[in-house]
């Protein structure tokens, strides 16, 4: 019960005083660049794209630019370069609706306890029972043109109740701890209780989390435009990209290799961001 | 259980083996420019003797033990040195020899031993399994080696106890396998690492008392290690003192600890409680430097109230006072002999008039369906401190937890000035929840790492209008000052700081709130014995001078001396025995109180 902590603090004031930490990650920074790159291809790649979104350059599925062409006859690496930016932008927001909804739930059940976690986290299961592109085909093939705002919300939904359970888990181990019990007999209000004593708490897990719900996101706008659930049906768009060249595969595997290179590429980074953001959360925690 | 020493017919001629000897080991960090963990430490272990090896959190008593079986944790190398066992030097063994010997002829009890049992295999198989890896016996002999094992710690050794798993034994029956484990292979020498620490007082006692039979019985070596000053003063025959990576004094356990030479031996004397008297403890300012913030000179220089300049420049080497009594100090024989009895102070008076401002009638508290406090009536007084006193499952913390508002399953009265208090913390008026503030055991849990610490005390005067902004920042230097923190840490976050000091943090946020009552929860039993002297003396200076009551929830029996007026003694949810500190200690009427101070290690 005595030695908690052989040598405490100056290791910790060493560490803060030198290069940032998390610099030293190998795995952070690798997946920080990669996403980066890909971000800024998908921001500014319109502005380096050397033929237009719709361009016709040459026949359709020739070897023609630097990734030949499409089944209309567009510029492969224009398009690819045009159509990050609507995935991305839609993932992202998605994402961030869905971890912010899911948090909210999660840290409530843990927080209220008893009977309330008990109501909130089956119901959250039932929703979990439904895979999550389910979710979304359901409400899209009702509606005649899917707005951006749709998919979103729908994408975020879908991923609120998985962010649910692993905030729950977070918060759980924190609700427990004696800094929220003392504020509990201070007789702090619950939400500042909430907000000041245990999100801050779960900052890390969080983001490691976001991470993770990115990469999903980006299979789901993706396989949802595949599925010719987007937002322009002419614009370029990775997963839609991937259904209107399946064809040529054979022939010209650019065409589909393209947008599916980039879409991989991203969730590797992502993925590596957000299990260097985890390391590094528990080795500070150590 | 008083110690008797047999060293006289154990040192000249060693029954078995030889001991083992640690010539001037260093033991470093190179990924930290190869800074000291330990640093010069000769000592000799020999056969049947126990020494305790006594010090502080980061003191490298830990690092002492593991380098006995030639091993250090990641990241440290023991930079040179000798640890010689049957005249061979260990560390120069190829890797395989010193296998064998680990666990054979040097065996080691961790500090928690539910860690190093293995949860999915039987005690028995546990056990057996020990002398099937290194060949010994057929199996039938070795089924009887682990009974007979089992036998000498005193445990069952039938079949069914054979076949249980390590979560179906108490924690002392977990410590006793342990030991049996670390005996099997009758080994020479034996590393205990706080094998006692957090058992209770009886179970630990009792292991204690298993432990010194075996290792006088079969002539083994033992290192003891241990911040606890009263349990050496059991066991040891031995004692050596380590601080900031030394050993800053060697000798016989009476000579150390009636004629300590050491200021710092001293000092970590004056600030332990005795049972059999109350005293003003006292602390050591400034906290133990970890590697690489040790100051030059003598390590202990700047905490030292002896201190002179050369003390800053010369290194201190270990120099003998008298034969078998050694202590690294340069003012040894200038400093005068030390006096046990200075820090007496006269037990607080039983006859005193009381005026209680908390009592509680009839509680009963339960956890779901289980009851786990029988009626249980108590009062406190103003400017009182009424000790709750148990082991653990007694129902000590759950009672002031209903105090404080943190547990609402209970059925009684708790009145706070004649005034009944609700259940929870939510349900009792504000000037209630201002008055009675909790202190939490675990510094380490209790203050909220992400915020600083001007936040975490300015907090409770926000919150109760006593004062804001400027005012509160004031007030939370001046709050600061009183628990001896500078205002440097305002801007910390409790990372940066020590467990002593985090705790002083945790009262500074309590008397934030200008409190009548404090609750105060182990509050202490996380804490280094130094550390622990000083925050009971600011709790004493605060009750005199603010007039606080408190409820002082703890386990120690000691500490209880030195710091409560009135003792409530609990077992199994009931109060056994309850009066002023006086009577309790000295006539106990129960068995059970009279079994309690009995295993509680005495230092007197």
């Amino acid at each position: 019960m005595s030695t908690i902590d052989e040598f405490p603090t100056p290791e910790l004031a060493v560490a803060r005083r030198g290069a940032p930490a998390w610099t030293r990650q190998k795995r952070l920074v690798s997946g920080l660049v990669l996403t980066l790159i890909i971000v800024a291809l998908a921001i500014f790649g319109p502005l380096l794209a050397p033929h237009g979104e719709n361009e016709v350059v040459g026949p359709p599925y020739s070897k023609t630019g630097v990734l030949g062409t499409d089944y209309l006859g567009q510029d492969v690496f224009s398009r690819v370069l045009y159509g990050g930016l609507d995935v991305l932008v839609i993932a992202l927001l998605g994402t961030l609706l869905g971890v912010v909804l899911g948090t909210i739930i999660g840290v409530v059940a843990a927080y209220a306890g008893g009977w309330w976690d008990e109501v909130i986290m089956r119901l959250n299961d039932v929703l979990l029972a439904f895979p999550q592109i389910l979710l979304a085909l359901v409400v899209l093939t009702a509606v005649a043109s899917p707005k951006a705002w749709m998919i979103i919300v729908l994408v975020g939904l879908s991923h609120a109740p998985r962010v649910a359970r692993v905030a729950r888990g977070v918060a759980l181990g924190i609700v427990s701890r004696d800094f929220v019990y003392a504020a509990e007999a201070l007789g702090e209000r619950r939400s500042r209780v909430i907000l000041r004593e245990v999100l801050p708490n779960m900052s890390a897990p969080l983001l490691a989390e976001t991470g993770l719900r990115l990469t999903y996101s980006i299979g789901l706008v993706g396989g949802l435009a595949f599925l010719g659930f987007s937002t322009n049906p002419d614009g370029a768009n990775w997963g839609q990209m991937i259904n209107e060249n399946r064809l040529g595969l054979a022939s010209q595997p650019w065409s589909v290799l393209g947008p599916v290179l980039m879409i991989g590429l991203f969730c590797i980074g992502t993925n590596l961001l957000a299990d260097g953001i985890a390391q590094l959360a528990h080795r500070t925690e150590d | 259980m008083s110690a008797t020493t047999p060293q006289t017919d154990t040192g000249a001629t060693p029954k078995q083996g030889s001991g083992i000897t640690v010539e001037d080991l260093r033991v470093a960090l190179p990924g930290r420019g190869g800074v000291d963990v330990v640093d010069d430490l000769d000592l000799v272990l020999h056969p049947g003797e126990v020494v305790g090896l006594v010090g502080e959190s980061g003191s490298g008593k830990t690092t002492v033990g593991t380098a006995l079986l030639g091993y250090t944790r990641a990241g440290a190398v023991i930079d040179h040195g000798k640890i010689l066992y049957q005249d061979r030097d260990l560390l120069g063994l190829p890797w395989q020899e010193v296998r064998q010997l680990r666990g054979e002829e040097i065996a080691y009890v961790p500090q928690d031993p539910a860690a190093a049992l293995n949860p999915a295999i039987r005690i028995g198989n546990q056990l057996v399994e020990l002398l099937e890896l290194r060949g010994i016996g057929t199996a039938e002999s070795r089924l009887q080696g682990a009974r007979d094992g089992l036998a000498e710690v005193g445990l069952p050794n039938n079949d069914e106890f054979l076949r249980r798993y390590a979560h179906q034994l108490s924690g002392g029956q977990v410590q006793r396998v342990a030991l049996a484990m670390a005996f099997l292979p009758k080994p020479k020498a034996l590393v205990l690492d706080e094998p006692t620490t957090g058992l209770d007082v009886t179970t630990q006692g009792m292991v204690l008392k298993t432990m010194g039979e075996l290792c006088r019985s079969h002539g083994v070596a033992a290192l003891y290690i241990t911040h606890d000053l009263a349990v050496v003063a059991n066991i040891a025959d031995r004692v050596a003192v380590m601080y900031a990576g030394q050993v800053v004094e060697l000798g016989e356990k009476e000579t150390v600890f009636r004629h300590p030479s050491h200021p710092y031996t001293r000092a970590l004397l004056d600030s332990i409680p005795h049972l059999s008297q109350a005293r003003a403890l006292s602390g050591i300012p400034g906290r133990t430097p970890a590697p690489g913030s040790r100051p030059g000179g003598c390590r202990f220089h700047d905490r030292c109230r002896h201190a002179v300049d050369r003390c800053a420049q010369t290194v201190p080497e270990l120099v003998t006072v008298t034969p078998g009594h050694s202590a690294r100090c340069l003012l040894v024989g200038e400093i005068g002999d030390w006096d046990i009895s200075k820090g007496v102070v006269p037990d607080s008076d039983p006859k005193k008039a009381r005026d209680p401002i908390l009592a509680i009638e009839d509680l009963d508290v339960f956890y779901g369906r289980s009851k786990v406090v029988h009626g249980v009536t108590l009062d406190v007084a103003k400017a009182e401190v009424v000790a709750l006193v148990g082991e653990s499952g007694s129902g000590k913390t759950t009672i002031s937890r209903c105090v404080g508002g943190l547990h609402k399953e209970w059925t009684g009265r708790i009145r706070f000035e004649g005034e009944d208090l609700p259940k929870g913390s939510r349900a009792r008026t504000a000037t209630d929840r201002k008055r009675i503030q909790y202190i939490f055991q675990n510094p380490y849990l209790s203050l909220n790492p992400r915020l600083t610490i001007e936040q975490i005390v300015k907090r409770p005067m926000e919150l109760f209008g006593i004062a804001s902004g400027k005012e509160a920042t004031d007030r939370v230097v001046e709050l600061l000052d009183q628990v001896a923190l500078g205002p440097a840490v305002l801007g910390y976050q409790a990372s940066r700081l020590s467990g002593g000091e985090r705790q002083r943090v945790a009262i500074a946020r309590a008397l934030a709130a200008e409190p009548d009552l404090l609750v105060c929860d182990e509050i202490t039993s996380a804490l280094d014995v130094s550390v622990q002297g000083s925050i009971v003396s600011l709790l004493e200076d605060l009750r005199k001078s603010r007039g606080i009551s408190m409820l002082f929830v703890t386990h120690n029996l000691a500490l209880v001396r030195s710091i409560a007026a009135r003792v409530q003694i609990l077992n199994a949810g009931r109060v056994v025995e309850a009066g002023s500190v006086v009577e309790v200690m000295e006539s106990p009427r129960e068995d059970y109180t009279k079994r309690l101070l009995a295993n509680s290690p005495r230092v007197d």
